[in-house]
């Protein structure tokens, strides 16, 4: 009944491999753009411009209530009807990357909210530009409780990395497919992937934990 | 071509579309209720064998991406001589990953029920299966509806990649219509509007609703 063959499982290892890095890639890519832009999207909610809140706000719900892969076609497609032509890998990256900073914005207002009001208070006292007090008072002590939040969304930017297959980025599922409708055979491939995606997300998901412990029990919490 | 001229002439598509997402929502919404409760539950148990097949389940599905999973339900299980069709495939797929992440939320609603209930229902002589019937379950679905809210736009969103495997849903004729079309910004920004709507103006509220009714049904208004 299990017709898995090893010797094609060895033959087609060493493509998946080279495929892992790219999905790693990707994953990173994308991490570092939504970490950036989802701090200014939290910051930009922020402002006593009530216009530009509600916008950020609405635009950030409408982001996390529609599909990724739909995001990505619309990125990917939708520039060249304009005349911008984007690669694969940079529609991915900005879809990707942008899903992901209202993902994380909302981890940072979470973490912007739960520094005590006498800290925003010892800052003005301290006669600080609005600057001055978000870099070196309100972002320090914001980031400590948003750890767990952001560590739990690299994982989940790894594992919705296979959503760029479909516009041709050779990620992981991108590869198996090819290996697949080459040999026709799927077993292997499909297997092999998810194998892959468990062997790294469990670790990873079991070093955040660790990492998220590390850093409550130093700030004595 | 315009918007309105072009929602005059697609619109058919698009609603069609639009019925099948829904539908796969709702099949995949009670699937993955039914599979959160019964890896929840089992996952609590004092039988290892049964709490050792909800954490391997929960690790599994939780592990690796909802792609993964829908190719290997629809490409690799008819290697083993269970044929599914394409449309069962879909929403078998999304409600079981749904309810690898629901299974986690039913555990913490029932932990969070306080050991006081539990003393109370043991003192009135009720049976283990009375108590988590009649005093635990409903105290933890009060507690654990919130989540379930994100958890259910999660699914929303997740219903899109079953186009990935052919079924017609909104996501599908997005994809069909703008291949034949090139009206990317038209078709696919309809698309993300109908997303948007589905999540912000029926899932969000009537989730809304049924954590004031729960509440109101356990006398916590």
């Amino acid at each position: 009944m299990f017709d898995w063959k090893w010797d094609f499982t060895w033959e087609i290892l060493p493509r998946l491999v080279y495929a892992t890095g790219n999905t790693l890639i990707a994953a990173g890519a994308g991490y570092v753009i939504a970490v950036v832009l989802g701090l200014m999207l939290a910051l930009a909610q922020r402002t006593p411009s009530k216009a530009l809140t509600f916008t950020v706000r609405e635009f950030v719900e409408f982001i996390r209530s529609t599909p990724l892969i739909l995001q990505i076609f619309f990125v990917f497609y939708v520039g060249p009807q304009f005349g911008i032509r984007l690669s694969p890998w940079m529609s991915g990256m900005i879809a990707i990357g942008l899903h992901y900073a209202c993902y994380l914005s909302e981890v940072y207002r979470g973490g912007i909210e739960s520094v005590p009001k006498g800290q925003w208070e010892a800052a003005i006292a301290l006669n600080m530009t609005t600057a001055q007090k978000y870099r070196r008072v309100i972002i320090p002590q914001a980031i400590p409780p948003a750890l767990a939040g952001m560590g739990n969304y690299l994982v989940g930017i790894f594992k919705d990395t296979p959503m760029l297959s479909v516009i041709g980025v050779a990620e992981l599922i991108h590869t198996a497919n090819a290996i697949g409708s080459e040999n026709y055979r799927f077993l292997e491939p499909y297997t092999m992937v998810g194998i892959i995606f468990l062997a790294i997300s469990l670790p990873a998901a079991g070093v955040i934990r660790l990492f998220e412990g590390y850093v409550r029990r130093k700030l004595g919490l | 071509m315009g918007l309105y001229d072009f929602l005059a002439q697609y619109w058919p598509r698009l609603l069609s579309g639009a019925g099948i997402t829904v539908a796969q929502f709702l099949l995949a919404a009670a699937l993955g209720v039914a599979i959160s409760l019964c890896m929840g539950l089992m996952k609590l148990s004092q039988n290892a064998l049964l709490r050792g097949t909800a954490v391997t389940y929960i690790e599994i599905f939780r592990g690796t991406s909802l792609v993964v999973q829908l190719y290997w339900i629809f490409f690799v299980l008819p290697l083993f001589g269970l044929t599914i069709e394409k449309f069962t495939a879909g929403y078998l797929a999304v409600g079981m990953n749904i309810g690898a992440y629901g299974a986690e939320l039913v555990r913490g609603g029932i932990l969070s029920v306080p050991k006081g209930q539990w003393e109370a229902a043991l003192a009135i002589n009720m049976s283990p299966a009375q108590r988590m019937r009649r005093i635990i379950l409903p105290q933890a679905l009060v507690n654990m509806l919130p989540p379930w809210g994100n958890l259910m736009i999660e699914l929303l969103k997740g219903t899109a990649l079953v186009s990935l495997i052919s079924v017609a849903d909104l996501m599908f004729e997005a994809r069909q219509i703008n291949a034949s079309t090139f009206l990317s910004a038209q078709v696919f920004g309809a698309a993300l509007v109908i997303y948007y709507v589905l999540a912000r103006f029926l899932v969000t509220p009537f989730m809304r609703w049924l954590e004031r009714h729960m509440a109101r049904k356990l006398g916590r208004t």
